[in-house]
């Protein structure tokens, strides 16, 4: 067990922060809450803002209106360097000529710790991270997830009041990736300081975090636990970004949408009713092969226990949905199949 | 024929060419800076370079060359700084690394015009700073067809050359280590004394040896700037060519030659050392 | 108030137009010092009659006829020093990449070499070499096209090599053939394309060197256009400082359009 302290973390508060570049509004009045101690990730698609709010949050960037409060104080003042917070960039952060260890103690040595004190934190923080031998590699010498490794290293050599990670993952292979995404949630929770992530990978994101906040043009579309967000999404864009969905024609009406004959709960209330979208999961389509139906299966993809079926609907709709890989030897290409949902509650948006 | 063979058919006219047109001149001045008139080996010819003038020759070209380095590399360095914070694709970088590209390899008898036309006896400025101000500024003697005025010009081509060669490490320089070091609490100062300043270092020496062998092969602007005596070597050189008085002054020519050649391939060395450590940092 | 990193941005901007607005000062100053003195009339007047010779060619020949040559000469000896420096680093650098890449040292070194060997230094060298392309093909100040050819090559190489690292010639040139092309299909329909920015960039820097090129036609008593110009000096100042600030702008103009080369290069390539 390593002897890091740990942090007790402070809360941070962003109050109705707006931010213009140019014609472009990149944050427009955002509000976020981040408990002590809390993970959370910023989700959404690139130019929605998320990493412009972490760089008013570190001060790399000025907020046009609105506050930012770190444990209560408001830090409109404090220049990026006085502001504490650690920090993970996408990718080339470290200092090329210093070895990793090196690295590692560039902000201590900032700090006027003695260079014994910041060898033995620096080794520690490595082993930590999980790179203690290639201390004295230097960056070029390291691949890029060992980079990434040393880069929160760095950050977190500090003690910093807030983590910052800005898409740490997402320079790097699919394997290191998720292997690293794990290791930040243990680090993380081993050391107990509140973090903000930034990502445009959803997976990630859920995978995580605390919570999640979905962005999109500068706004918060919606905050939740990653599981509130998956089961029960606020809006279309939310139902869209986050997982897959089947776009189905629907009627809504005063209780609830009737889809594909079956009738679904509705999950946001501000859709007029009549003719909508309906965003259907496909872990909520179920299949039954049926020589009298009258859909199609098209196309079939393994994903393990799981299996996808794509079926084209007699208006040649496509519908995609998720079985059980047991089932794939009932389903090849050309099946008739009967196509029914389950009861699962939905979202629904007005026709494109 | 083999395949082998007809492959390296290929290649036979560039280094037949470069063969007849660099590699025996290069050749004609190794070889011949040991020979005598009469055709046979002699080390004469070297150790003609330990007379005075020679000397004085070299030594006025290394320290015009090397004060012409320093100080081309330190305004240029500063002009490549003030680029890098443009946009890379903005008019003024643009229309600068244009303008040096010009000034840095074009320059020759121009710039030595340009000069005479400036600061000369009825140069412009020298005239305006005359009756305007009543300041003389060849009171102590016109030193612009001399080696102060050498120093000037030189620099002046200097300058644009260093914004060339050194404008690359400083678009090496990724916007994320300053953000790092801020995030980790240094402050500007700090940045340039512990990341910017060492990661530049090699790139800035190599690019100030570079420069300097650049000013001690120029020519043409010290050939047109220069009509009476030979103070530095190149010019040197064109009188052991051209003059006809004394027999036998071709292979010391040569020998001087070789002497430049020598200065010139170490500094060259100097800085492809310097490069190689720059590119692994700054790619 | 505004924030603290755009207060920051703003000081760096004023710091930038401070450094390029006091150099281009120090730097145009005796461009302008050149055009003035082309100007001046007499008493203190000013006067455009150089610039109108400049343009009105028959009247220039027969005023300043050493100017004329070197001006003719000038102009072929680009034309056949870029015609030569392309025919020739070309296909060997290509061919190199593609079927002898162990020679490749050796050629980068040869192309590299005439930056360690000053032009002052070479000239010594190619007198004799001279004496036989004069026995040979006579002694016309256009001969010198082969040592410019020489003296461009390291630019050239660079600007050719740089074009080349940037697309993978192999597979290209694999698949061309697995397609059926001779090499010389592969050469002129695949290759040639794919760097016509590389080309044109050191056939740019080919001319650029060409124009500004003194040394070595001085010191082998030849014509061109900088040796007319320094010659002209002595005599009829006016004209010559003329020619050479024309020069000097048309040098700039070309690489000026060169860097939008680059740029539209760059742009076409991000486009998926």
């Amino acid at each position: 067990m390593t002897t890091t302290a740990v942090s007790t973390g402070v809360a941070v508060r962003l109050e109705e922060v707006s931010r213009r570049f140019g014609t472009v509004q990149a944050l427009d009045g955002l509000d976020l809450d981040l408990a002590p101690g809390e993970l959370v990730a910023l989700l959404g698609p690139s130019g929605c803002g998320k990493t412009t709010a972490l760089r008013i949050l570190a001060g790399l960037e000025d907020a046009d209106s609105g506050r930012i409060l770190v444990g209560g104080k408001d830090v409109a003042g404090v220049p990026v360097n006085r502001r504490d917070m650690g920090m993970v960039f996408q990718a080339y952060s470290l200092f090329p000529h210093l070895t990793a260890a090196e690295n590692v103690e560039f902000g201590l040595r900032l700090r006027r710790q003695s260079a014994a004190a910041r060898r033995r934190r620096a080794l520690e923080m490595l082993e930590l991270v999980g790179i203690g031998t290639h201390a004295a590699r230097f960056p070029q010498q390291l691949s890029g997830g060992q980079q990434q490794r040393v880069a929160l290293a760095r950050a977190l050599a500090i003690q910093p009041q807030v983590l910052l990670l800005d898409e740490p993952l997402s320079a790097l292979d699919a394997k290191v990736r998720l292997q690293l995404r794990d290791e930040i949630r243990r680090i993380q929770l081993e050391v107990g300081t509140t973090t903000l992530f930034v990502t445009h990978d959803q997976e990630e994101a859920l995978a995580l975090a605390d919570r999640v906040g979905v962005m999109q043009a500068g706004r918060l579309e919606q905050i939740g636990s990653p599981e509130d967000i998956y089961r029960n999404p606020a809006t279309p864009f939310v139902a869209s970004f986050v997982g897959l969905s089947n776009r189905l024609a629907g009627v809504l009406g005063a209780d609830g949408v009737s889809v594909l004959g079956t009738p679904l709960p509705v999950l946001n209330a501000s859709v007029a009713p009549g003719p909508v979208e309906a965003l259907v999961r496909p872990e909520s389509v179920d299949l039954t092969a049926d020589p009298l139906a009258d859909a199609r299966v098209v196309a079939v993809s393994f994903l393990g226990p799981l299996a996808r079926v794509t079926v084209s609907l007699p208006d040649e709709t496509l519908v995609v949905a998720q079985v059980s890989s047991a089932r794939l030897a009932d389903l090849p290409p050309g099946t008739a199949v009967r196509v029914t949902l389950l009861p699962i509650p939905v979202v629904v948006s007005s026709p494109r | 024929m083999s395949r082998r063979l007809r492959d390296l058919l290929g290649v036979v006219p560039f280094f037949v060419f470069v063969g007849v047109f660099l590699v025996i001149p290069t050749l004609v001045v190794a070889i011949g800076a040991f020979l005598g008139d009469d055709g046979r080996a002699t080390l004469d010819n070297v150790t003609a370079l330990a007379d005075g003038y020679i000397v004085q020759a070299f030594v006025r070209s290394i320290v015009l060359s090397a004060v012409t380095a320093i100080l081309g590399a330190v305004i240029g360095a500063l002009l490549g700084y003030a680029l890098v914070t443009a946009e890379p694709d903005s008019t003024v970088r643009r229309v600068v690394t244009s303008a040096c590209g010009v000034l840095a390899q074009f320059g020759g008898v121009t710039l030595a015009f340009a000069f005479m036309a400036t600061i000369g006896l009825s140069g412009f400025v020298t005239l305006f700073l005359r009756d305007s101000l009543g300041v003389d500024i060849f009171a102590g003697g016109v030193w612009l067809y001399d080696l102060p005025g050498l120093v000037l010009v030189y620099t002046y081509f200097q300058i644009p050359l260093m914004v060339i060669v050194f404008l690359p490490a400083l678009d090496g320089i990724r916007p994320q280590w300053r953000e790092a070091t801020e995030s980790l609490g240094g402050s500007t100062w700090y940045y340039w004394r512990r990341v910017a300043g060492p990661l530049l270092a090699p790139a800035f020496i190599g690019s100030t040896l570079l420069l300097f062998a650049n000013a001690f092969s120029a020519y043409a602007t010290a050939a047109a700037l220069v009509s009476q005596g030979s103070p530095i070597v190149p010019l040197q050189i064109r009188s052991a060519l051209t003059s006809e008085v004394l027999l036998g002054r071709e292979n010391v020519g040569k020998a001087m030659a070789l002497g430049m050649v020598v200065v010139v391939a170490v500094v060259m060395a100097l800085y492809a050392l310097l490069q190689r450590r720059t590119s692994r940092w700054l790619d | 108030m505004a924030g603290l990193v755009r207060r920051r941005a703003r000081r760096q901007a004023v710091l930038r137009w401070v450094v390029v607005g006091v150099l281009s000062f120090v730097f145009l100053l005796p461009l302008f010092a050149l055009l003035e003195f082309t100007t001046r009339g007499p008493g203190d007047t000013l006067t455009w009659d150089t610039w109108r010779l400049l343009v009105d060619w028959p009247a220039l020949e027969e005023t300043y006829p050493v100017l004329w040559t070197g001006m003719k000469a000038s102009f072929w000896l680009v034309l056949l020093s870029v015609a030569l420096t392309l025919v020739l680093l070309v296909p060997t650098v290509v061919w190199v990449r593609l079927r002898l890449p162990r020679l490749r040292r050796l050629v980068e070194f040869l192309c590299l070499l005439p930056l360690t060997i000053p032009a002052i230094v070479l000239v010594v060298g190619l007198a004799p070499v001279y004496a036989w392309v004069v026995y040979f093909v006579g002694g016309s100040s256009v001969t010198l096209f082969l040592a410019y050819t020489i003296l461009a090559l390291p630019f050239a190489y660079r600007a050719i090599d740089t074009g080349l690292s940037a697309i993978d010639v192999r597979t290209l040139a694999e698949a061309a053939r697995s397609l059926g092309a001779g090499w010389l299909t592969v050469m002129w329909r695949v290759v040639l394309p794919n760097i016509r920015s590389a080309v044109l960039s050191a056939a740019f820097l080919t001319v650029a060197l060409v124009l500004g090129e003194f040394t070595i036609a001085s010191l082998l008593n030849r014509d061109n256009l900088q040796v007319a110009i320094n010659q002209l000096g002595k005599s009829s100042a006016t004209i010559s400082f003329a020619v050479s600030l024309a020069a000097l702008v048309l040098a700039f103009v070309l690489l000026y359009l060169l860097s939008f080369v680059g740029r539209r290069r760059r742009r076409e390539r991000s486009v998926p």
